[in-house]
């Protein structure tokens, strides 16, 4: 279950942020992706409660700053 | 249906099959219609663009919200529409500025289109949630100021700019702050914010190029909460999952008009798509056309069709059936609301639809582009979107209550203005089959020229046709000899004094206004900036009625030579040669144009003794 909303979360990232899927990892982040700015940090965090049929709080959209992050809290949803 | 994999579609464009993975790239985002998936199918088109034949439409967004997350699933939905849609965003909550800046991006950037989103409560939170506090007057000039605001706004962008304008209208809170007695207050809060949607309709109407986009009726459309309140608050985007796609599928029923990505035929499949059952097994009396479930349901579709007909989009039958059977459905069935009239072509036979829908587009003389094909027949569709990319395939999917409105929000048929050849198109083409009779008919072509009474009708361009002359302008591929596109805007600027129209005439009816030609320069020179002739009238030699016009025109402007460049399309065959023909000689070649000269002074060009030309001011 976790492994493959691990997978999921991966390839969400792979798509909003429109690199491979194979340079995603639990250490992607805004400080490793050029293009990872506020507006695909909305649509990442969009895409993730859309894909995964689940809704965030405030608290831990904050926590979410790198693709290990967003699988940690969505694993712990 | 199984999923298709990124992998897939990866390969396909690795291997060099573009159409096919656009077909797969479809299939995935009907499959799967979310945000991650629309980045990925936009990141995949950016591969692809250079391989497809796309519209290409530059858009921007003035807006007062958040709206980043729409712009994916708005170009997804673009691409897979065939139009390449660029899209700016302006500034957050910044629209107002934005339009009243002079030489601000808005007026700097070229643009087609210009969306202004704003939304209620942004342009007027006190009638979106602090109405309880108003009284009367308060509201009064609540509205008064509102509909100042968007009049000032609308008003500068027009002088402005000649792109396209479209304005989200207000829309009303889903439950009113005084709940059921909304109405009986003399001035409620839903009544206060319609007052203001009326006053848009109506600037809207009264200026070129100004759409108003119905906010109320497209929440209404959606059946759950348009707005997600969590959302809003959080980050300022109220958009609730599902409300993104349908704001952007309601962006693109404007802008596939403006982009000129539309089609002029509708074909149709019958059996379990224009009325229940199969014909030819279960007889004309055991189809399913009554007007009750689900027999209502083909009606309902039926309807929906009759609408797209009365707008001037041709109808065409392309169906695998014994045609006895079929006419006897059509001409005699007590539930049909389409009859043989409405139905410009019809292939009713055994062929593939792929092959009749071919035959179809050449006896309408329209390119497979300008082609819709609905069918209920998964199959069907999927070989048409294999064989036919260009066609325009509508899968009629589900139970059939849902039908009509799947026709309906196809933005294919979206027309911006609808000019008076646009609902007589139908009757048009009928003429054009009593025509085609004649001509087997006739002894000689020359017989048959003559036996049409032809009259052609050329004058400049007036306020009156200006609409009709730029609508040519975009959509004429064929006879065009340099294929320029203008706006309404853009025509009326050119074709001061020296743009002319044709109508053409003749014992089965009026064609309508089916020429274009804009004469360009001064002194010894005069230059055809365009030149053009509708299809329906290509092959009757009124091109040369139409230059011999265009040649006196130019004479008595005090002109020695008439000039004109031939830029070659794909499709503009049937225009090569038009030069040459009517003794104009090459003199200079550009990038595959070549430019072609005729003097005045020695050559005339005599129009045909069997069309007979009258007009006032050429």
């Amino acid at each position: 279950m976790n492994e493959s909303i691990e997978i999921q979360v991966r390839q969400i990232a792979a798509d909003v942020l429109s690199i491979p899927l194979a340079r995603i990892s639990r250490q992607t982040s805004p400080e490793t992706v050029a293009g990872w700015d506020s507006v695909q940090h909305l649509n990442f965090i969009l895409a993730l409660e859309q894909e995964l049929n689940i809704q965030f709080d405030p608290e831990e959209i904050d926590k979410i700053r790198s693709v290990g992050d967003a699988i940690d809290v969505a694993v712990g949803k | 249906m199984a999923e298709v994999s990124r992998d897939d579609i990866d390969a396909e464009i690795a291997a060099g099959n573009f159409s096919r993975a656009k077909n797969l790239l479809a299939q995935l985002w009907r499959g799967s219609a979310k945000l991650s998936t629309a980045s990925f199918v936009v990141g995949r088109f950016d591969l692809l663009r250079p391989h497809l034949e796309l519209a290409a439409c530059r858009a921007a967004i003035l807006r007062s919200f958040t709206l980043e997350p729409v712009i994916p699933v708005l170009r997804c939905e673009a691409f897979l529409g065939g139009i390449d849609l660029e899209v700016r965003l302006g500034d957050f909550n910044a629209a107002a500025q934005e339009i009243l800046a002079a030489d601000g991006w808005v007026y700097t950037s070229p643009l087609d289109v210009v969306i202004l989103a704003v939304q209620t409560r942004d342009i007027s939170p006190p009638l979106w949630e602090q109405f309880t506090d108003l009284g009367g007057e308060a509201i009064e000039a609540e509205i008064f100021r509102v509909v100042s605001h968007f009049q000032q706004l609308i008003e500068t962008f027009r002088q402005r700019s000649t792109a396209h304008l479209i304005v989200h209208s207000l829309e009303s809170p889903p439950i009113p702050a005084n709940g059921i007695l909304d109405t009986r207050l003399p001035l409620g809060q839903a009544a206060a914010i319609a007052r203001i949607n009326a006053a848009l309709f109506e600037q809207a109407r009264q200026l070129k190029n100004v759409y108003v986009l119905d906010m109320q009726a497209l929440a209404g459309q959606r059946g759950q909460p348009w707005h997600d309140e969590r959302r809003w608050l959080m980050s300022r985007y109220p958009l609730a999952d599902g409300s993104a796609l349908l704001l952007a599928r309601e962006w693109l029923h404007f802008v596939h008009p403006i982009a000129g990505r539309i089609c002029k035929v509708l074909a149709v499949d019958l059996d379990n798509t224009l009325w229940g059952g199969i014909v030819g097994e279960d007889g004309p009396g055991g189809i399913k056309l009554v007007d009750q479930y689900p027999g209502g349901g083909y009606r309902a579709l039926q309807r929906a069709i009759l609408d797209l007909h009365r707008r001037g989009i041709l109808l065409a039958i392309c169906s695998k059936n014994n045609p006895d059977d079929v006419m006897e459905v059509i001409d005699k069935h007590p539930g049909m609301l389409l009859r043989r009239e409405h139905f410009a072509a019809m292939r009713i036979n055994w062929n593939d639809k792929a092959a009749n829908l071919r035959e179809i587009a050449d006896e309408l003389n329209v390119g497979l582009d300008a082609i819709a094909f609905l069918d209920d027949s998964a199959a069907e569709c999927a070989l048409v979107e294999e064989q036919l990319p260009q066609v325009t395939v509508i899968h009629l999917a589900g139970e059939v209550g849902s039908y009509a409105g799947q026709l309906r929000q196809s933005p294919a048929f979206e027309r911006l203005e609808l000019t008076a050849e646009d609902q007589s198109r139908g009757k048009i083409y009928q003429g054009q089959r009593q025509r085609a009779d004649l001509q087997k008919s006739a002894p000689s072509l020359e017989d048959f020229y003559r036996s049409l009474q032809m009259r052609a009708t050329i004058e400049p361009i007036t306020p009156g046709t200006l609409s009709r002359a730029a609508q040519l302008t975009q959509k004429t591929n064929q006879f065009n000899l340099t294929t320029r596109r203008y706006s309404e805007a853009q025509m009326a600027a050119l074709a001061q004094g020296s743009g002319f129209t044709l109508r053409l005439s003749d014992r089965f009816g009026d064609n309508g206004i089916v020429g274009v030609a804009i004469l360009r320069g001064e002194g010894d020179v005069r230059e055809i900036d365009t030149f053009l002739l509708s299809c329906r009238v290509i092959g009757r030699t009124v091109e040369t009625a139409f230059l011999s016009a265009l040649a006196g025109a130019a004479k008595k402007a005090g002109a020695t030579r008439l000039a004109g460049w031939f830029v070659p399309t794909k499709k503009n065959a049937p225009a090569a040669g038009f030069y040459a023909r009517h003794g104009f000689s090459q003199t200079a070649e550009k990038e595959g144009s070549t430019y072609w000269e005729l003097d005045l002074t020695a050559a005339i060009v005599a129009a045909p003794a069997w069309i007979t030309v009258e007009g006032a001011g050429i």
